[in-house]
């Protein structure tokens, strides 16, 4: 059979991953010149800009959503007991209020084959965010790489196959695919994480992650499996459709017979993939609710090492530490965004029915995850590290309104995913700029920094209290306030209540970081901090200790590099602003925001 | 659509992002904050007399626009009764704020000519004021609850800077508990503001409060009240939810204080008015002993705590505790009479808190401290004019009849004497009856406070606190005395000799103070009985220069007369305050 493949949809990962080896090529055969490395960068840059012009034309188009790689008309016989179920539990056609819906819906109707490629508002959401957080670290990472300690090259390959994973995973409607999306994403980060070589905290913290994701894809894919076994089809449309039949069969009058009905069809269906599973379906069916909560569990931990979830947080701190800047905010924003489009397309699309297994796990790991990430922060004294825990506590506001299970729960966590990563961005940003200067990069090298560099001080505080959800950070308080909206709605009024607490603990560093950027520097200790920096951490980074011309020159000891972060640090605090004044222009493009007004 | 609140939030707002292009100092910026808060002020007042032209009921000056309709947050501003009187005094007390840090003159703590840094602390203070008011100004307009709590939380960066950066010595402490506690009660808020929405569905505070609490069941209106309620009193502050203030106020710039105890309490007991009573009658009602019982508890701990006080500001910080309490427990009586007498208790505690701050900060310069002992008496002979003024506001605010403080106390005791039906009267009974013991305690504690201050022979205790500087060396609390005291130096000689030695520092003033023609044998004396903590440092006597303290100047006096005036008028004419306030609360309660 021939696969009728639209290049139109599959256009953002086609055009990176060609970036990507253009990338390698050019380091390869190029003559070692001082032109190659900016090169190298614009070339980077311009293929995360056209595959971010795919995804912007693929928004604009409306209609039907792209669908791509499906399984053939011959074969789309879905497992169907059609007059089984009771009519609330399809979702109808017509109009349907999440994407999310869309595509659950498809084989029911028989019209719309299963995809393993689905370009929908759900995607276009993630793949645009995971593109322009992608514009961010390129910028950052041309200042990294200005300091010629890093291959080029290697880099920026790397860089754009995470970026492919990213873009990829969001539009993955199998369970396989799903898998090889998110190794995409990660396999990559390990190599640039220990890219900066003869750093030995680099490489810890490269092992490190290799270690703790290894381990998570296992656990990922033993979950996976068993979802497999127990259903007999990848595909997560089908997964909801037979998860949804099962709960749906007790319910007819003869369970016993309508699920001998509906066994035979489900075989059916897998015969065409897999005949090994034919065996399984010839004698009775077991009962296959505790496999699937097996399932559901493991499913749920390995993405949770992913978004770095607690009890699987611990890496973190030490990861995002070692770590060269950029990197570390790719793990905060990309890698973070690709494991939540992940866990929600599992869970709300494939397990929607299932959630009476996955919701109070999923509340009682939000709950932990704000409160331990906070209180690690409070006590950091090492910026990196602080963004590190917070970013852990701020995973744990975005799984909270998963816990509520429906479409517009899952539209606030993707709103405050987005908003989230604009300002998580900017705080990196600063910081990139900042560890120009002071390479130990603990909190107390912030302080005056609003009078050293008014610019950047005042942006930092911003981004600051963005995250502590504070006007004049109202990005921020919108993001906080469409979450605990969506708790108290939807009855999960204690876990509103563990998020306002840790919204206060939360407020605690990032106000003391951000009150140490206005508080002037001690006299001499500005000069102190730069000059008796021992070299350990990051030898790569230019520093200024022979430079005493004071606090406003010392941003020249490291000129090279100096222009994309201010760039980015620009972007990062014009889009919070804009996330600030009219977070309508966001909130519009969310799948489920149409319908949020109850 | 109306023009003015929009123009009263943008005026402040703009002035505020004018300040981050990299112009003006010293006389330009002075002229820049005058402007843009007169600017304001005058706005407000254009509001008050469209408003009470336009007949005075229902809601005035509206403007209603979506923001972000996906939280179904609309910007929906207007003024009635209730807000209008809490708008006009903020906007006054920000631009009198701005009167007072601009006056000329030698070094203070806080005004705006000379700062430690240079002139960008000047901007910064200027800036984060305007932030301040828009945010102070934005809570008394907004009609949408969600509008209200993103104004009510716009106010907290702004004031933790302004208490961090240019407090007292404590200042840093003070600041953060600030913070999180009214942040701690703001997020409280936000999930009993979400409760009201998702059992109503709607964010609109004026048709939430016409339908009276209609959808929503007792035992919700009761929790969302308490959620409401206990937001609001942490910004209020009710007993036992107080424990910030008393280090905010104390810590804060005298600015800071008087736009802290002027307006930031009355966010929450506006909310009282605006929000909860209205919205929520039912969980008002079921309420209402409790918040009777903690505002009468909080009026006397309040007055118990001043009597114990040393700090003249802590002590002020004390007494807002229980002024608050008698506004608390007007409105637990949910009646006309009660709910009237806390909005009047409001703009009476505003005004005369405010002016007590600024005396008190005066005070504090000209001292060097505000330790009541320290102060050591006879301010009447010595500055005649200042201690004039302190005892004025004394008396205003032990509610002395014929004054603005006595109506809102009185009438919060005849609204306890018949409380709404539903209400158990014999409680509310014991309530005005303790409270009203309240009322002879804050008589005792101010006149305790005056008799110290003001009366008896003045005598020399001022430069005590400069050699306890020099005596206590090599404690940690002389550090930082030293600390400031060199600040102090620095102010005087334009030179910055900097040394590492905090004795050597330390001495070296002394010195100088001392060829300032202190006596040495009284500072001797002296500094055997100052302790360190009143280290206030000799800023304000030492910018004198003459060794004489100066009475009250002309930018002082420009920044209080206004306040003097309008204790007066509406302690000789509340019924100007009343009227406007009457009929809405009668709507509110939907009494006829």
């Amino acid at each position: 059979m021939i696969q009728s493949i639209d290049y139109f949809a599959v256009a953002p990962p086609l055009v990176l991953a060609l970036a990507a080896g253009l990338v390698l090529l050019l380091d390869a055969f190029l003559p070692r010149r001082p032109y190659v490395r900016p090169m190298l960068c614009v070339v980077t840059l311009a293929g995360v800009l056209t595959a971010l012009g795919f995804v912007v034309a693929q928004a604009s188009r409306s209609g039907e959503a792209l669908r791509t790689f499906c399984v053939p008309e011959g074969l789309t016989t879905a497992p169907r007991i059609v007059p089984a179920l009771p009519p609330g539990v399809r979702p109808t056609t017509g109009k349907p209020t999440g994407t999310i819906a869309v595509a659950a819906s498809g084989p029911e109707t028989g019209a719309v084959p299963s995809c393993s490629f689905v370009v929908d508002d759900f995607t276009l959401v993630f793949a645009g965010l995971a593109l322009a957080a992608g514009i961010v670290v390129v910028l950052l990472s041309m200042t990294l790489l200005a300091s010629g300690e890093i291959p080029v090259g290697e880099w920026h390959f790397l860089l754009l196959c995470t970026l492919t994973g990213a873009v990829a995973l969001p539009a993955s409607r199998d369970l396989i695919m799903l898998v090889v999306a998110l190794e995409l994403v990660s396999l990559p980060v390990f190599a640039l994480t220990g890219l900066r070589r003869h750093d030995g905290r680099a490489s810890e913290a490269a092992v490190k992650l290799f270690l703790v994701s290894v381990v998570s894809t296992a656990v990922t894919l033993f979950g996976v499996s068993l979802l497999y076994g127990a259903t007999g089809t990848v595909h997560l449309d089908r997964l909801a459709q037979v998860l949804r039949e099962r709960a749906a069969v007790p319910a007819v009058p003869g369970p016993g017979q309508a699920a001998g009905d509906a066994l035979p069809q489900v075989t059916g269906t897998t015969e065409a993939y897999v005949s090994a599973l034919h065996l399984s379906y010839d004698s009775p069916p077991p009962d296959l609710s505790s496999v699937l909560a097996v399932a559901v569990v493991l499913v749920l931990a390995g993405f949770a090492f992913k978004v770095a979830a607690v009890p699987f947080h611990a890496w973190a701190g030490d990861v995002y530490q070692g770590a060269p800047v950029p990197v570390a905010a790719l793990l905060s924003v990309i890698s973070k965004a690709a494991g939540f489009a992940g866990l929600i397309l599992i869970l709300v699309t494939a397990l929607g029915s299932e959630a009476s297994t996955w919701g109070p796990p999923v509340a009682l790991v939000a709950a932990l995850t704000m409160t331990v990430g906070n209180l690690l922060a409070l006590r950091q004294r090492h910026a990196v590290r602080l963004l590190a825990w917070s970013s852990v506590a701020q995973s744990g506001y975005i799984l909270a309104p998963l816990a509520v299970r429906d479409d517009e729960a899952t539209g606030a966590s993707i709103a405050y995913l987005v908003f989230y990563a604009a300002m998580n961005l900017g705080a990196f940003a600063v910081v990139m700029l900042v560890s120009r200067r002071a390479a130990r990069n603990e909190l107390d090298d912030y302080r005056g920094l609003a009078f050293r560099d008014p610019a950047a001080g005042p942006a930092l505080a911003f981004f600051l209290l963005c995250l502590a959800g504070l006007p004049p950070g109202l990005a921020g308080l919108f993001a906080k306030i469409v979450v605990f909206r969506e708790l108290v709605g939807g009855g999960v009024a204690w876990l509103a209540v563990v998020m306002a607490v840790n919204t206060v603990i939360g407020l605690y560093y990032y106000v003391a970081w951000a009150a140490r950027i206005f508080t002037p520097a001690p006299r001499g200790a500005s000069q102190g901090v730069v000059s008796d920096m021992p070299d350990i951490s990051a030898p790569g980074v230019v520093t200024a200790p022979e430079n005493p011309v004071g606090s406003g020159e010392e941003t020249g000891g490291g000129r090279r590099g100096w222009l994309p972060v201010v760039v980015a640090i620009g972007l990062t605090v014009v889009v919070a602003l804009v996330f600030s004044v009219a977070p309508q222009v966001v909130l519009d493009l969310l799948p489920g925001g149409s319908g949020i007004g109850r | 659509m109306s023009w003015v609140p929009v123009a009263m939030l943008a005026v402040p707002l703009a002035g505020a992002v004018a300040l981050l292009m990299p112009y003006g100092r010293g006389r330009l910026l002075r002229a820049h904050a005058l402007t843009v808060s007169g600017v304001t002020f005058a706005l407000s007042l254009v509001a008050a007399v469209t408003y009470v032209r336009g007949g005075a009921t229902g809601i005035g000056l509206e403007t209603d626009l979506a923001w972000v309709p996906w939280l179904n947050l609309r910007f929906h501003l207007g003024v009635d009764g209730v807000s209008l009187p809490l708008v006009v005094l903020t906007t006054l007390l920000t631009f009198l704020c701005f009167v007072y840090l601009c006056r000329g003159g030698a070094g203070g703590t806080d005004r705006l000519p000379r700062g430690r840094p240079g002139p960008e602390r000047a901007r910064a203070l200027v800036f984060t004021l305007l932030l301040l008011e828009v945010g102070m100004v934005g809570t008394f307009l907004a009609l949408d609850l969600l509008l209200f709590f993103v104004f009510f939380e716009v106010v907290l960066v702004p004031m933790y800077f302004v208490i961090a950066i240019w407090g007292g010595r404590a200042r840093r402490a003070a600041a953060t508990k600030f913070i999180l506690y009214t942040l701690l009660g703001s997020v409280v808020l936000l999930i009993g503001l979400l409760f009201v929405w998702a059992g109503t569905g709607t964010l609109d505070m004026v048709s939430l409060a016409a339908a009276h609490g209609a959808g929503m069941s007792r035992p919700a209106q009761i929790l969302a009240f308490v959620a409401i309620g206990v937001g609001l009193a942490v910004k209020a502050p009710m007993w036992p939810l107080h424990t910030w203030l008393p280090a905010a106020h104390t810590e804060a710039p005298t600015v800071g204080s008087v736009l802290l105890a002027g307006v930031l309490l009355k966010m929450g007991t506006y909310g009282f008015a605006r929000i909860a009573i209205p919205i929520l009658p039912e969980g008002a009602a079921a309420v209402a002993p409790w918040l009777g019982a903690f505002a009468v508890i909080g009026v006397i701990y309040g007055c118990l705590a001043c009597l114990a006080q040393r700090d003249l500001k802590r002590m002020i910080a004390y007494s807002s505790i229980g002024h608050m309490g008698f506004v608390l427990l007007g409105f637990a009586t949910l009646t006309p009479v009660g709910l009237n007498a806390a909005l009047f208790g409001n703009i009476a505690h505003g005004l005369i808190t405010a002016l007590l701050f600024f005396v008190a900060g005066a005070i504090k310069e000209r001292y060097g401290t505000a330790d009541i002992p320290a102060l050591g008496g006879g301010m009447l002979a010595r500055l005649p004019h200042l201690a004039s003024l302190l005892t004025f506001a004394c008396f205003a605010s032990l509610g002395l009849p014929g004054l603005a403080g006595f109506w809102g106390e009185m009438l919060a005791l005849l609204g306890a004497f018949d409380p709404a039906p539903g209400l158990s009267r014999p409680l509310f009974l014991l309530f005005m009856v303790v409270a009203g013991v309240g009322t002879v305690l804050t008589a005792a504690y101010f006149l305790v406070m005056l008799s110290r201050v003001t009366h008896g022979r003045p005598t020399e205790t001022v430069h005590a606190p400069l050699l306890t500087a020099a005596g206590a060396t090599g404690t940690p609390e002389a550090g930082e005395a030293a600390q400031e005291a060199r600040e102090a130096q620095e102010a005087m000689v334009a030179a910055e000799r900097v040394t590492e030695k905090v004795t050597a520092d330390a001495e070296q003033v002394v010195e100088e103070t001392m060829a300032g023609g202190g006596p040495p044998d009284t500072t001797a004396r002296a500094g055997g009985s100052g302790s360190a903590g009143e280290t206030g440092s000799g800023r304000g006597t030492g910018g004198a220069g003459s060794g004489r303290t100066r009475d009250v100047t002309a930018h002082e006096l420009a920044a209080w007369v206004p306040l003097v005036a309008l204790i007066l008028l509406f302690g000789l004419w509340p019924k100007a305050l009343l009227s406007l306030t009457d009929p809405v609360v009668h709507s509110l309660l939907g009494t006829p």
